[in-house]
């Protein structure tokens, strides 16, 4: 490299270094220092699992951890079944200014907060809601009817909130893929689910991974839904990690619990990388 | 026998657009059947509708004698080589193969038998692994016929499938298409806006303007026996010359161009009277060349001029003769005998040619030329 | 099952439906927030008591307007003091790093780009946590080594803002990159071959040619520190973006003026994409 060149490559490589490592690697690398210490005096620590065996030892850490992550997956292939007939309709279906009209429309309601949409599906669910109302109304129920505090409320809005995530990629995958191609396949013989199986999903996987992996990633950590939608024992994860940490001021425990969510996170990207043959770089960049 | 393919007062209308006129034709069994016209003249809307991706708006489609009206496009007996190929990039060259195999059910060792046919046939033995985008050009355009071989359709469909080629490769391919229908001994329509490509391949041309089938004939027929003028300018290159009939005599005629000079053509059956406007048709190769007037006195037609212009090109080199009273440019095709090689501009030449080659046809509003500004819907 | 496919009426009747359904199932939550701003009663439920300004223009207990409503006001203000300095970190990061993957060929260059996206499947809460414990690690060695009391490092303003940054960033880079990468590096030498200097060539040719993608990524960024919930809420000190004050308001209970706020949130959310997207068009 020239003189001026490797000036701007030292000054271009600079910021995202710093970023990097002091917002990423090395919190992440102390979150985990402090997840296996133990405080065993007034400003003493002592390196052990102790936190971990905490984890590992409480049932209801374990069944909470567990639940996040089914109900997690369970939102991401709920939002994927959802969104992908709407993102096909879009991209090969709807021509011209409805295709962006649609488009613009599954965007909208995502430029405003989750907490303005939670609270939405808070006016629509609880007992003196508008859902409640309608059915006294049509005589379908006798009294209020409560509709918030359980977990098919978390799904709706956990599925609700990230909708835009899976419908994103989706569209924008399945447009690449050429009307010719499609036409191909049915002029060949195939039928609708056998153009679908063989050309359109294959063709959509690296919208599909991505799509899954940032909405996995959402729900998985999530506090807002579950703690605004959920009932008292619809416990979420980012809850424990949130009370360890603010309320009652267990740093060590709150970082192990942390970690134990990123690694789950990981694992789960990574299964599902390996599992479809995509890398990140594709995926995501 | 009946055709294998039939279109009957076939029309197609896009709100307010006629974009297939009432066109009839029949395909006989085993021959190549070319479409051939500028983009936008609603060719693609015919084999669209062969295949079932358009409704026609009025008319029938037969294949085989029957009307395939009623059938959806994946259960038509006829399959479709696209004009992008539309291979499957999520398949390898075997899958893609057998793809409309495995539609039909075939138990797996026979599609697998089949794929291996079909590529030994197209001359590529051993792909079938391959992914479809490490395929060159060539390559594709073959597993893309093949892959609808193996379904043994009535007719075959070909949507300009050349035109992604370099010019080399589309040469070769020409020849190669050929083969392969022969080969394969099926029927085939092929649509084309590259005049070169039809010629070469086809049994039969249909030449097709704004909607309407202008003449169907063989190569020879459209380039010898043009019916229309369109026909005439669109096949082959000619000089064309607008202008006023002032004699007819049988099948001559003595025109005056409206750059001001006289030449004989022939009406060549056509109702023409003195005064008409026409247009007048002369193909640079009809047209011969010599230094001295005395050569050329079997021919009716004479012009002594200047050179402006020498358009080298090999085989195909021509020049442009002005006319020595001013008026107009002549091309005229250089023979390939090499006695004009040391021909240059500014010398003084005379070219004739025979009246009869001159072809005449009644001035429309349309000028014969291609408009390729149009796309093709 | 494209228009080209011929389809049965009851199928194409069908699709269209579940299509319509979504939408409204789209629309629905954000709707009753932005109706139930406008009803005259203390709770931002049915019964409908008749309409009202007051959510937003009162100025007398109980009903006191968002405009007159000191607390949401302030949150109003922090939030987009957050949401300027995310914009012009992420927007500057993010512009430095997609010259740096676009134009420089090094040694960890897949390596770096990978650890570029990791913030993106990393869960925004643990984002939070790791900032919060390494920043009172730092703040607590310093006191013990050097007795400083730094109060920068202690949850706040600072903290949020690196928080947010710390994953917008990707996002900046993500989008500059995409349209840096459409660029034709000739007219950068055509430019150069003009008589301008390397620097020049990049501020009069590039730049502007990577204008929709940057005011894009100031958009999306500025929108989403806005939004930010999960890793502010681990970082925020005393004063609370806007998101946080309407979460405990929320946690209180509600009253029709969040619904008032958060038509405002709307309002304000639509202008910019309504900005973005025309200016996108006419880049």
């Amino acid at each position: 490299m020239r003189e001026g060149t490797r000036l701007g490559f030292i000054l271009l490589l600079t910021p995202l270094l710093l970023w990097l490592s002091l917002l990423i690697l090395i919190p992440h690398v102390d979150m985990f220092l402090v997840s296996i210490r133990e405080r065993v005096g007034v400003g003493k620590y002592d390196i052990s699992l102790a936190n971990y065996r905490t984890f590992w030892g409480e049932p209801l850490y374990l069944w909470t951890f567990a639940r996040t992550a089914v109900m997690s997956i369970l939102a991401t292939i709920i939002t994927f079944l959802i969104a992908f007939p709407v993102s096909y309709y879009i991209a090969k279906i709807a021509r011209g200014r409805l295709q962006s009209a649609l488009f613009l429309a599954c965007l909208i309601p995502f430029w405003v907060s989750e907490l303005v949409r939670t609270f939405g599906w808070m006016i629509l669910l609880r007992e003196t809601g508008v859902f409640s109302g309608l059915l006294q109304w049509l005589g379908l129920a006798e009294g209020p009817v409560e509709m918030l505090y359980n977990d098919a409320a978390i799904m709706v809005g956990l599925v609700y909130t990230s909708m835009l995530f899976m419908v994103v990629p989706l569209v924008t995958t399945l447009e690449s893929l050429d009307d010719a191609v499609i036409e191909a396949g049915y002029d060949l013989g195939g039928n609708g689910w056998s153009v679908l199986r063989e050309i359109v999903l294959p063709h959509a996987k690296p919208g599909i991974v991505s799509g899954s992996i940032v909405v996995f990633m959402l729900s998985l950590g999530n506090y807002l839904t579950p703690t605004m939608l959920g009932g008292k024992d619809s416990l979420w994860f980012t809850e424990l990690i949130y009370s360890q940490f603010i309320v009652r001021f267990n740093w060590e425990l709150g970082a192990a619990f942390g970690f134990m969510l990123l690694l789950l996170s990981s694992l789960i990207v990574w299964g599902m990388l390996r599992l479809t043959g995509e890398t990140l770089e594709e995926t995501m960049g | 026998m009946a055709p294998d393919l039939e279109c009957v007062s076939l029309t197609k209308r896009f709100d307010g657009m006629t974009a297939v006129d009432d066109v009839s034709f029949s395909v006989a069994p085993g021959s190549f059947f070319s479409i051939l016209g500028p983009s936008g003249c609603g060719k693609t809307t015919i084999m669209r509708m062969i295949a079932g991706f358009l409704d026609p708006s009025a008319g029938d489609i037969r294949i085989k004698g029957r009307s395939v009206l009623n059938v959806p496009p994946n259960k038509r007996p006829v399959n479709m080589v696209f004009q992008h190929l539309a291979l499957f990039p999520m398949m390898n060259v075997a899958d893609n193969i057998g793809y409309g195999l495995r539609r039909a059910g075939l138990p797996k060792a026979e599609i697998a038998r089949k794929v291996d046919e079909a590529l030994e046939r197209i001359g590529l033995p051993g792909i079938g692994a391959r992914r479809v985008d490490e395929l060159s050009g060539g390559q594709k355009q073959r597993v893309a016929i093949a892959r609808c071989m193996v379904l043994e359709p009535d007719v075959l469909l070909l949507d300009e499938p050349l035109g992604a080629l370099d010019l080399k490769l589309r040469e070769h391919m020409k020849i190669e298409l050929k083969k392969l229908q022969a080969e394969f001994d099926t029927t085939f329509v092929y649509i084309t806006h590259d005049q070169s490509e039809a010629l070469v391949m086809s049994d039969q041309v249909a030449v097709m303007n704004r909607g309407r089938f202008e003449q169907v004939g063989t190569a020879r027929d459209l380039y010898y026996r043009p019916e229309t003028a369109f026909v005439a300018g669109f096949v082959g290159d000619s000089n064309r010359w607008p202008g006023r009939v002032e004699r007819i005599e049988g099948e001559t005629l003595a025109l005056r161009t409206d750059d001001g000079m006289l030449m004989l053509g022939a009406t060549h059956g056509r109702a023409l009277s003195v005064g008409d406007r026409v247009q007048m048709f002369v193909r640079p190769e009809a047209i011969r060349v010599a230094r001295d007037a005395a050569e050329l006195a079997r021919f009716d037609n004479r012009i002594e001029g200047t050179v402006t212009s020498l358009l080298f090109n090999g085989a195909a080199s021509r020049i442009l003769v002005r006319h020595a009273t001013g008026g107009g440019e002549i091309e005229v095709a250089l023979p390939q005998s090499g006695e004009f090689a040391d021909l240059g501009e500014g010398d003084r030449i005379v070219v004739g040619w025979s009246g009869a080659q001159g072809n005449c046809f009644p001035a429309t509003g349309q000028d014969g030329a291609p408009d390729a500004e149009r796309s093709d819907a | 099952m494209i228009p080209s496919i011929p389809q049965p009426r009851a199928l194409r009747l069908v699709y269209g439906a579940y299509v319509t359904l979504f939408f409204i199932y789209l629309a629905l939550p954000l709707t009753v927030v932005a109706v139930f701003a406008f009803n005259d009663s203390q709770f931002p439920s049915l019964p409908w008591n008749g309409f009202t300004w007051n959510w937003f223009f009162g100025d007398e207990r109980p009903m006191i307007g968002v405009f007159h409503e000191r607390p949401i006001l302030r949150a109003i203000g922090t939030s987009a003091f957050v949401a300027v300095m995310v914009v012009i970190l992420s927007v500057a990061v993010g512009l430095s790093n997609a010259f740096l993957f676009n134009r420089y060929q090094f040694r960890g260059k897949s390596l770096l780009y990978v650890l570029m996206l990791l913030p993106l499947v990393i869960p925004g809460i643990v984002l939070g946590i790791s900032i919060l414990v390494f920043s009172s690690t730092l703040a607590n060695g310093l006191w013990e080594l050097a007795g400083l009391d730094l109060q920068i490092l202690r949850p706040g303003l600072f903290l949020v803002v690196l928080g947010q940054f710390s994953f917008i960033a990707t996002i900046s880079t993500l989008v500059i990159s995409a349209r840096l990468q459409k660029f034709d590096r000739t007219l950068e030498e055509a430019a150069l071959n003009l008589g301008a200097s390397r620097l020049t060539a990049v501020r009069t040719v590039t730049v502007p040619f990577l204008m929709p993608a940057i005011v894009g990524a100031a958009v999306v960024a500025f929108l989403m520190s806005f939004e930010n919930f999960n890793t502010t809420l681990m970082l925020v000190g005393s004063d609370a973006p806007l998101t946080i004050a309407m979460f405990d308001r929320l946690k209180e209970g509600s009253t029709p003026l969040l619904n008032a706020v958060s038509l405002l949130l709307m309002l304000g959310s639509s202008l910019l994409a309504l900005v973005m997207i025309l200016f996108q068009r006419r880049g």
